[in-house]
């Protein structure tokens, strides 16, 4: 219940993110550096409290992300950043590799 | 009668009818996560009811949930929406746990209630304010078509004279 109330807003990107997760501020910080728009949606730390998680990405992990510009749900930090590399990286330069770099082993909480 | 008195808080200086209605971003809390949501923007989408209560947790905030759900406010085509002096957390735990329909702004800092006039600072609380309960009609461009405000404390209002006076029908 509810939840559809406050699902329409304009950014293409949904971000499924947990508040100081680590592997969430990886995300964040390659949206940013990427000037990608983005709609921030938290939740909480307990997985049993992540119904909305588990509906649009068969997971209770965090980071998820929704991108309807390309149609892809994905989860997993790693994932994710090699998704938005592959997909947006070609519209920045050098400091897009840096953030490639240190995106090696997966995460998620 | 009762050996008691309610507490007079007197009359509060808030936006009335045809005043514009402060616009305001708070993360906006459903019973399962929270996003950063503008008022102007909901309301851009058709007339909206806001609703302001004392903080998650007392049993006034929970009286007037409770009322508004038994009375099928979150059936009208305006859309209601609350806010209070809570955290995200504690307002998602409260939507889920009495299986509410409404979905609630969260402004721990209670600086909108502050905007719109009706911040209580509470005695014994030494640093928290939170809003008195207060309800406001806002049309399509944040302009206020009717508002009450309480003036006691605890007060409720005349549900039945609300509805009319919010002309929700």
């Amino acid at each position: 219940m509810g939840a559809s109330t406050s699902a329409d807003t304009d950014a293409p990107i949904t971000f499924y993110r947990l508040q100081a997760c680590p592997y969430c501020e990886r995300v964040t910080r390659l949206l940013e550096a990427y000037d990608l728009e983005y709609t921030s949606r938290f939740v909480e730390p307990l997985h049993s409290r992540r119904d909305v998680v588990k509906r649009v990405a068969g997971v209770r992990t965090v980071p998820v992300i929704v991108d309807e510009t390309t149609g892809v749900t994905m989860a997993e930090s790693a994932n994710i950043v090699g998704y938005l590399e592959a997909t947006y990286g070609h519209t920045t330069d050098t400091d897009t590799a840096e953030e490639t770099a240190v995106a090696d082993a997966g995460g998620a909480e | 009668m009762p050996d008691f008195e309610v507490v007079d808080l007197g009359p509060a200086d808030h936006p009335t009818v045809g005043d514009e209605a402060p616009d305001f971003t708070r993360p906006l809390v459903t019973d399962e996560f929270w996003q950063d949501r503008t008022l102007s923007e909901l309301a851009a989408d058709g007339r909206t009811i806001l609703v302001f209560t004392p903080m998650i947790g007392s049993f006034v905030g929970k009286y007037v949930w409770d009322e508004l759900a038994g009375r099928g406010w979150a059936d009208y085509d305006e859309r209601v929406v609350g806010i209070t002096a809570s955290t995200p957390y504690g307002i998602s735990r409260f939507l889920d746990e009495n299986d509410s329909p409404f979905t609630l702004f969260a402004d721990p800092g209670n600086e909108v209630a502050d905007a719109y006039g009706i911040a209580h600072a509470l005695d014994g609380m030494t640093g928290i304010t939170e809003p008195r309960v207060a309800f406001f009609a806002i049309d399509d461009d944040c302009t206020v078509e009717a508002a009450w405000v309480a003036t006691e404390w605890p007060e409720f209002p005349d549900y039945d004279a609300l509805e009319e006076r919010l002309d929700l029908v």
